[in-house]
C-alpha cells in the first residue's frame, strides 16, 4: 500500500476539522474523495501534506509523515495541487514549471521533462514565456498539474481540478488525468465536486461528511446506489 | 553644463550606495514584510570589519572579500537566531526586534571601535579620472561596483536554480513548501545576501562620509527613500529608485539655492511622502491587495 491513513484527525486551531478518518491508496490507483462543502476533503489533502496540526497515523511507502515539514513530505514524492492551484503568478510558465522540478537533481531530465508536458499541453508551450499568471483558468489548471508532474511524483494530491473550468475543458482535463495515470502509474486522491466525472476516473470512492467517512466503497457500486447518491450526492 | 553632467555622474556615484541599501531593505521586506531598520548598522558594522582587518595588514580586496563574508554568515545568524523564533509574532514584534538589532550593533560598534571619525582607504584613488575634472576615480570605481554587484545579483536570481527557489518563495510562500522548497532557509539565505549587499554599500560609502558607528544613519534614509520610490515589491524598481534619488538629491543642492548642503536629507523624506501620497506601491510596484 503506496498511502495508509488511520484515525487521522486535523486541527485548524482549536477546531477539530477531522475526527478519525481511515483510508488507504495502492501505488498506481486513483481514488476520489466527494463530499458537500466543509465535508473535509480540502483538509484531508492538507493534513497529508503536514499543512496544518495532526493527530493519527499518515504513512507513505511504510514511513511516517506524522512531523515532517511540508517540503520533507513533498520531496518524498507527493505532489500537491492545492485549492487555488498554488500558482506562481508573477513567474513565466517555464519558470513555474522548473520550480516543480526544484528538488531534482537530474538537469538533462528535467529539460525533457519539461518538454513531455509542453507536448501534453501545447497552449503551454505558446505561452511559456508568459507570467503564469495571465494565462486563463484552463491553462492554469493544466499549469498546474504540469508543474505537480515535474516532480515526477508517486502520488498525486489534486483539490477540484474541474473547478472554475467550461464543461468541455474538464473533460479533456480528466481524459488527461487518466492518460497520466496510465503512461506514468502515478496515483491520485483526486477531490472533487464534478461526481459523475471523478467517479468514471476513480476507481474507489470515499464519501466524507462532516470529518467522517460515510461511505467508502469502489466506484462503481456509489454510481450504482441510488440511496447513497440521493443522500448524499444530491442526484 | 558640465557643472550639470558633473552633478549627474556624481548623484549616480552615490545613488549606486542608495541603490544597494534599497536593494538590501526590499529584499528583508519581501521576506518578512517590514523596514530593517537595522540594515544601515549591519552594514557600518560590517565596515568596521574590513576597517579592521586593514588595520591588521590585509591587503584591501581580502578584507572587502572577508567582510562581504563576515556580513553574509551574520546575516543568515541574525535570521535564524533573532526572526526564526519570531516568524508567526506581529509585525509590531518585528519592528522591536529590528530597533533592538540597531541599538546592538550600533553601540557594539561604538564599544569595540569607539565613536571618533575614522579614514577608510579608497581602492580606487580619489584623482580625477583620465584627468576631466568631471567624475573622480573612486566615484567612477563606486559607479562600476555597485553596477558589477546589481548585473550579478540580477543574473543570479533569473538563471540560478537557487535564485528562482528564493523569488518563488518571497512570492508565494506556500506554493514553494507545497514544491519542496525550503522555504525559512531561502529567508535566512536573503537575509545573507542583504547584509553583504549592505556591507558593500558600507565600504565603497566610507571613504567618502568617514568611518563611524552612525555612518550609514542618512544613507539608509535615503535608501529607504529609493526602495519606496521605486516599489517595496519591486527589487529592479528599487535599484532604479536608489539611482533616482542619489541624481535627485545631487542636482537640487545644487541648482536650487536654498537647499544647499544643509537640507539635502530633507528631500529624501520628501520624496517619501511625496511618493506615497501619489502612488504608494511606487513607480514600479504592484498595489499589495489582500483578501479580508
Amino acid at each position: 500500500m503506496l498511502l495508509a491513513v488511520r484515525d487521522l484527525r486535523a486541527f485548524y486551531g482549536e477546531t477539530q476539522a477531522l475526527h478519525g478518518i481511515d483510508f488507504g491508496l495502492d501505488a498506481g490507483a486513483i481514488t476520489v474523495l466527494l463530499g458537500a462543502n466543509g465535508a473535509g476533503k480540502t483538509t484531508t489533502l492538507r493534513a497529508l501534506c503536514g499543512m496544518i496540526r495532526i493527530a493519527g497515523e499518515v504513512e507513505f511507502e511504510g514511513r511516517s509523515l506524522r512531523g515532517l515539514a511540508t517540503e520533507d513530505i513533498v520531496r518524498l514524492g507527493i505532489a500537491h495541487v492545492p485549492e487555488g492551484r498554488g500558482t506562481f503568478t508573477d513567474l513565466m510558465v517555464d519558470e513555474n514549471l522548473r520550480l516543480g522540478a526544484i528538488t531534482r537533481r537530474d538537469g538533462p531530465d528535467i529539460a525533457s521533462d519539461i518538454d513531455r508536458v509542453y507536448d501534453m499541453f501545447p497552449q503551454l508551450y505558446e505561452r511559456r514565456l508568459q507570467q503564469a499568471g495571465t494565462l486563463s483558468g484552463g491553462e492554469q489548471q493544466m499549469l498546474a498539474v504540469g508543474r505537480a508532474l515535474m516532480l515526477r511524483p508517486k502520488l498525486l494530491l489534486l483539490d477540484e481540478p474541474s473547478f472554475g473550468l467550461a464543461p468541455m475543458l474538464v473533460e479533456e482535463l480528466f481524459e488527461t488525468l487518466r492518460r497520466i495515470n496510465q503512461e506514468t502509474g502515478v496515483a491520485i486522491l483526486l477531490v472533487e465536486q464534478n461526481v459523475t466525472l471523478a467517479l468514471d476516473l476513480a476507481q474507489h470512492a470515499y464519501l466524507l461528511e462532516t470529518g467522517r467517512i460515510v461511505v467508502a466503497a469502489p466506484s462503481r457500486k456509489i454510481r450504482d446506489d441510488e440511496t447513497v447518491r440521493r443522500s448524499y450526492l444530491g442526484y | 553644463m558640465e557643472l550639470l553632467l558633473h552633478q549627474i555622474l556624481a548623484g549616480l556615484a552615490t545613488g549606486g550606495i542608495y541603490a544597494c541599501m534599497a536593494l538590501a531593505v526590499v529584499m528583508i521586506y519581501q521576506a518578512i514584510g517590514n523596514f530593517n531598520f537595522a540594515q544601515g548598522e549591519m552594514a557600518t558594522f560590517s565596515t568596521f570589519i574590513a576597517w579592521q582587518l586593514l588595520q591588521w595588514g590585509v591587503p584591501f580586496w581580502l578584507a572587502f572579500l572577508g567582510a562581504a563574508v563576515a556580513a553574509f554568515l551574520g546575516g543568515i545568524a541574525i535570521e535564524r537566531v533573532l526572526f526564526k523564533p519570531l516568524h508567526r509574532a506581529p509585525p509590531l514584534s518585528h519592528l522591536v526586534a529590528f530597533i533592538a538589532l540597531f541599538a546592538i550593533l550600533n553601540s557594539l560598534a561604538g564599544f569595540i571601535w569607539d565613536f571618533n571619525l575614522k579614514t577608510f582607504p579608497s581602492p580606487f584613488g580619489s584623482r580625477p579620472l583620465l584627468g576631466s575634472g568631471l567624475i573622480s576615480t573612486h566615484d567612477a570605481g563606486m559607479i562600476g561596483l555597485t553596477v558589477l554587484l546589481l548585473a550579478l545579483l540580477y543574473a543570479f536570481f533569473r538563471y540560478t536554480r537557487v535564485g528562482l527557489a528564493m523569488r518563488a518563495a518571497a512570492a508565494h510562500p506556500v506554493s514553494a513548501r507545497l514544491v519542496g522548497i525550503r522555504v525559512g532557509w531561502m529567508m535566512a539565505l536573503g537575509w545573507g545576501m542583504a547584509a553583504a549587499i549592505g556591507a558593500v554599500a558600507g565600504m565603497m560609502i566610507a571613504p567618502v562620509v568617514f568611518l563611524e558607528p552612525n555612518m550609514m544613519l542618512g544613507i539608509l534614509l535615503y535608501g529607504f527613500a529609493g526602495a519606496v520610490v521605486g516599489g517595496l515589491t519591486s527589487p529592479g524598481g528599487a535599484v532604479a529608485g536608489g539611482f533616482a534619488v542619489g541624481v535627485i538629491e545631487n542636482l537640487a543642492g545644487t541648482f536650487i539655492p536654498f537647499i544647499g548642503r544643509e537640507l539635502k536629507l530633507t528631500i529624501a523624506l520628501v520624496l517619501i511622502v511625496g511618493v506615497l501620497m501619489v502612488r504608494p506601491s511606487g513607480l514600479f510596484g504592484r498595489p499589495v491587495v489582500s483578501r479580508v
